[in-house]
């Protein structure tokens, strides 16, 4: 059992422009990878993550599969991190929060331009979705937050390298910027 | 000898009739402030000036600066509850900054900034409101308004017209349009109003002229509001 910092990662009702910009901070995921091993996360495919240390959470909660998620990282990872505009208000996914469910589903299904065989998915495998789009704060406790759309790499790096080192993380007014 | 305060310890002189904000802006002294604009008459709304004037809490824009008043400012327990502040306007109003044509011109986010505000804390509100588009120049997004007053006053006090008002208490309080229809198209404003240019958000936009400021060159992306809100209205004192 390696003594690494065990990270997991996922993207919730996010567009994974997040994870992007955390993979710019290019060759310093050498660096990072020398004291940190990715648990579950788009960049391993591991489906479920266990006894993390952080968790790092793009996008806001849009569907009961989003709920579930957030709390196996809540359960499994000793730091929660809201990542991003989504993940912190909502941000683009939320503004269907003003328009009732069943419009939009009408708008996209049925009589949005070049719609063909208009029918809404009922698959029993997709996710219900929620009548509104919320910021993971309201459905568990976060530890930190990452504002930005995205948060920029040097964000990541200066976050993930403060609690490495044992700082207490904090953003100088360079790095904070919510778009 | 002229009369004086203390801002934080620091010596701060002052003239009758001047508020504590009026002094601390002539002296260079930085308080934040959204609803206070020097050449409007005080309104007191937002609360983020408020300081502690001999250990009571005021607002210093409104507030009339006395002989020997000892006011504490930047201290880590006013910008605590100028931080809570600024999260409760975020979360009252619909401020999604990657799509508003000011970010990084917005006052309300560089405040935000300045604060280091990285979250909005409280629950979302999602208040459903409306952006009347009506105009041909203008436009008010009503999603984005904090009830500053300050197109009131500007519509009022300098261009002589009364376009906008507050109306509504509480959770019904909105800004409303001086027109038989309520729509901006028939109001007499025009884009050189002074109230169409004051707004520290983005809810009354002037169309056609967004995003042109690349990102890193817009005010608040390497200047925080206190330098650049002190070399503007520190300059209009002087005037």
């Amino acid at each position: 059992m390696s003594n690494k910092i065990r990270v997991a990662t996922t993207s919730l009702a996010g567009c994974f422009g997040c994870h992007m910009s955390f993979l710019d901070i290019d060759e310093r995921m050498l660096q990072l990878a020398q004291v940190v091993e990715f648990d579950r996360s788009p960049i391993t495919d591991i489906e479920h993550c266990t006894n993390c240390d952080i968790g790092l959470i793009e996008g806001g909660v849009c569907n009961s599969e989003n709920v579930h998620v957030l709390r196996e990282f809540r359960k499994n990872c000793k730091i929660l991190v809201a990542v991003g505009a989504c993940a912190i208000n909502g941000g683009l996914p939320a503004m269907r929060n003003f328009i009732p469910l069943e419009d939009c589903l009408r708008e996209a299904y049925f009589d949005g331009i070049g719609v063909e065989n208009a029918q809404v998915p009922n698959d029993p495998e997709l996710p219900l979705l929620l009548d509104k789009v919320h910021p993971i704060h309201e459905v568990v406790k976060i530890d930190y937050f990452l504002p930005g759309c995205p948060p920029s790499a040097d964000v990541f790096w200066k976050f993930l390298t403060d609690l490495i080192e044992g700082r207490e993380p904090s953003l100088p007014y360079e790095l904070v910027h919510y778009d | 000898m002229s009369k004086t305060i203390t801002i934080d310890g620091q010596v701060v002189p002052f003239e009758d009739g001047q508020t504590i904000m009026d002094a601390a802006t002539a002296a260079g002294v930085y308080i934040p402030h959204l609803c206070h604009h020097p050449e409007y008459t005080p309104h007191g709304s937002c609360k983020l000036c408020t300081v502690k004037v001999n250990g009571r809490n005021c607002s210093a824009c409104t507030f009339p600066a006395l002989e020997g008043q000892e006011v504490l400012n930047d201290t880590p327990d006013l910008n605590a509850d100028r931080q809570k502040i600024t999260q409760m306007l975020f979360v009252e109003g619909n401020h999604f900054c990657p799509s508003c044509e000011k970010t990084g011109n917005c006052q309300l986010q560089g405040l935000a900034y300045h604060l280091n505000m990285l979250d909005n804390h409280f629950p979302h509100f999602y208040a459903t409101r409306q952006v009347d588009a009506s105009h041909p120049e203008v436009m008010i997004d009503h999603n984005r308004c904090i009830f500053c007053t300050l197109c009131v006053r500007a519509s009022h006090e300098t261009d002589g017209k009364d376009v906008f008002g507050i109306s509504g208490r509480g959770l019904n309080k909105h800004l409303i349009i001086n027109s038989p229809s309520g729509e901006l198209k028939d109001t007499d404003i025009s884009i050189d109003d002074a109230a169409v240019h004051i707004c520290p958000t983005g809810a009354i936009l002037i169309k056609r002229t967004g995003y042109q400021i690349p990102i890193g060159q817009r005010i608040y992306d390497h200047q925080q509001i206190d330098q650049v809100s002190l070399a503007r209205e520190h300059h209009q004192d002087e005037q």
